[in-house]
């Protein structure tokens, strides 16, 4: 069984608008999914109507076998969720934020695990500053430690590392990977590509309130393997010599550009012998580039088709 | 019931009043004396008994419920508003909780911190005037009751309201006159006929009728009329918390 199934899920806004078009998925557990899509994709609306924020207009969810609307309870005892926004009390101290959050979640008081979590997110030492006293990545980490304060089996993290400068993003990518160790299922929604592809076991393409794509990434890191090499010739030419048919070659921009593509993966790239047959087949190079394919072209060319 | 969340969301609401105490305890302290300077001394030297009553014991009960009115629709409005205003309403939306529990929570709270201040007052009283009080347990009785549909209608306040301005706006334009009218500081029947009937129209007065009848023994209206009252307007508090809850008006898009 999977942790969290949601099938045709749809949100229609008061007012009309269709965030959420029949979204329809399924996570495994322990599995950490990246959910990649630009803002106003409902990433946010997605994990809002899971977790009990927004009422969905139809569809069903279930979390561990909960149905989340008729067994709310047992459904969002499952669920920790760390919200885009910093909603956070400035004046109260973090031990009092992550305490109140395990008992509205019906848990009984335990300090030493609550210690541990505070530990492992090294914000013990800040446990009695008051939370206007932090700094926004410390922030960011009372939300996750509050959530985790009930012990869930699922995690939901909406932007994590929206707005957040590169070391810390690593130290975030660090601490979902941990979580990940200790078993925890993870959600997180992005619109950094690298993020995904950072730590995602799959990742799912969403926009437009529509799941464009779910995969492996491992997968899809395959077709990220793909590189292109774009060789600019000295004197165009009408079609390609025979003596290079052999390659995956395409000619472009009337004939003065050859692009090749391969595998950076594989053993060989086959640029050394293309080299080496292009100039014995007489043609002059002029100039030489290589580009790579990247998650984000591949999620481009998804919204366009999405688009048209 | 998850009384573990219920009990969560009330301590970090008294957490809240207790950072403050001494603010909460010390602001009814001087207000409550200036009232008696200025009432009892300057216009309990013109009136020196209502009813057999003396002025300054009279005012007693009526300067209580003026408290307990307006800090129970205070405290509560602003704890619902307060995580609506900053975001961590979130929290409670996602929590294994119904909103029987939320309400239990946060007016439980609420009603705590304005019978807090109502015994307050009544101690500071005791320094100024002489106090009877005849019916102690239907005192204690009006005063929880009060204090817990006042908390419900601030709680309403407090999810209705989209900014501060709102969140003032009914108290200081409905509650405050119709305490101040509500004869907290004098009886109706030194109003002329027509006001005496006018004021009937007004809610507060059957609640602090009732309240001074606990004291002394004297009734605007009867107290039956008073019980009935107090019940009616807690029925319809928690018919409306319950629609809001039912239907996520102003809590759930
Ligand atoms: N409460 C709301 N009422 C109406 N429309 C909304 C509401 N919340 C979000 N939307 C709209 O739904 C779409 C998806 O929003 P959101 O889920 O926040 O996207 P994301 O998190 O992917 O950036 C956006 O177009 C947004 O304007
Ligand atoms: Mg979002």
């Amino acid at each position: 069984m999977s942790i969290l199934e949601i099938e045709d899920l749809k949100k229609v806004y008061e007012g009309g608008f269709e965030a959420l078009k029949g979204v329809s998925l399924e996570i495994e557990e322990g599995e950490i999914l990246a959910l990649l899509g630009p803002n106003g994709a409902g990433k946010t609306t997605l994990i809002s109507t899971i977790c009990g924020i927004t009422t969905s207009t139809s569809g069903d969810v279930h979390v561990g076998g909960f149905n989340i609307k008729d067994d709310y309870r047992a459904a969002r005892s499952l669920i920790g969720l760390v919200p885009q926004e910093i909603n956070l009390e400035p004046f109260e101290t973090v031990w009092n934020t992550v305490r109140f959050s395990r008992g509205l979640f019906g848990k009984k008081r335990n300090d030493a695990y609550l210690e541990t979590v505070l530990q492992k997110l090294s914000l013990w030492d800040k446990k009695d500053s008051r939370i206007m006293e932090l700094s926004g990545g410390m922030k960011r980490r009372v939300l996750i430690a509050k959530a985790l304060s009930h012990e869930p089996r699922v995690l939901f993290l909406d932007e994590p590392t929206a707005g957040v400068d590169v070391a810390l993003r690593k130290d975030m990518w660090d601490t979902v990977a941990e979580l990940k160790r200790d078993g925890v299922t993870i959600i997180l929604t992005t619109h950094y590509i690298e993020e995904a592809e950072a730590i995602a076991d799959r990742v799912g393409v969403i926009n437009k309130g529509e799941l464009l794509l779910l995969e492996e990434k491992a997968s899809l890191m395959q077709r990220l393997g793909k590189k292109q090499m774009k060789v600019e010739l000295q004197d165009a030419i009408q079609s390609l010599p025979e003596s290079l048919s052999a390659y995956d070659l395409a000619l472009e921009e009337g004939g003065s550009v050859l692009t090749y593509s391969y595998d950076t993966r594989s053993e060989r790239t086959g640029i050394t012998t293309l080299l080496s047959d292009l100039s014995a087949a007489g043609l002059v190079l002029k100039d030489l580039q290589t580009a790579q394919s990247s998650l984000e072209d591949i999620f481009v060319g998804l919204v366009e088709e999405g688009q048209s | 019931m998850n009384w573990t969340a219920i009990t969560a969301i009330y301590k970090y609401e008294m957490a809240r009043f207790f950072r403050t105490l001494t603010q909460s305890f010390i602001s009814p302290v001087i207000s409550t004396s200036l009232y008696f300077v200025v009432f009892g001394a300057a216009i309990g030297s013109r009136i020196e008994q209502v009813e057999g009553v003396s002025y300054g014991a009279f005012i007693v009960p009526g300067l209580i419920m003026l408290s307990i009115m307006t800090q129970g629709i205070s405290n509560a409005s602003f704890g619902i508003y307060f995580p609506k205003f900053i975001g961590t309403i979130y929290e409670l939306l996602s929590a294994p909780v119904n909103f029987i529990e939320i309400v239990i929570g946060y007016v439980g709270a609420a009603a705590t911190k304005s019978l807090f201040i109502g015994v307050v007052i009544l101690a500071t009283a005791g320094f100024f005037v002489d106090l009877e009080i005849q019916h102690p347990i239907a005192m204690i009785a009006f005063m929880v009751l009060t204090c817990t549909s006042f908390a419900l209608f601030g709680f309403i306040i407090g999810i209705w309201a989209k900014n501060f301005e709102q969140l003032q706006l009914v108290p200081l334009l409905i509650v405050t006159p119709l305490v101040f009218l509500g004869g907290s500081f004098y009886s109706i029947s030194m109003l002329p006929p027509f006001w005496q009937t006018v004021t009937l129209f007004n809610p507060v007065v059957y609640l602090i009728s009732g309240f001074r009848w606990a004291f002394f023994g004297l009734a605007d209206v009867p107290v039956g009329l008073s019980l009935v009252a107090i019940a009616g307007f807690t029925a319809v508090c928690l018919v409306a918390i319950w629609w809001i809850f039912k239907s996520g008006w102003r809590i759930r898009s």
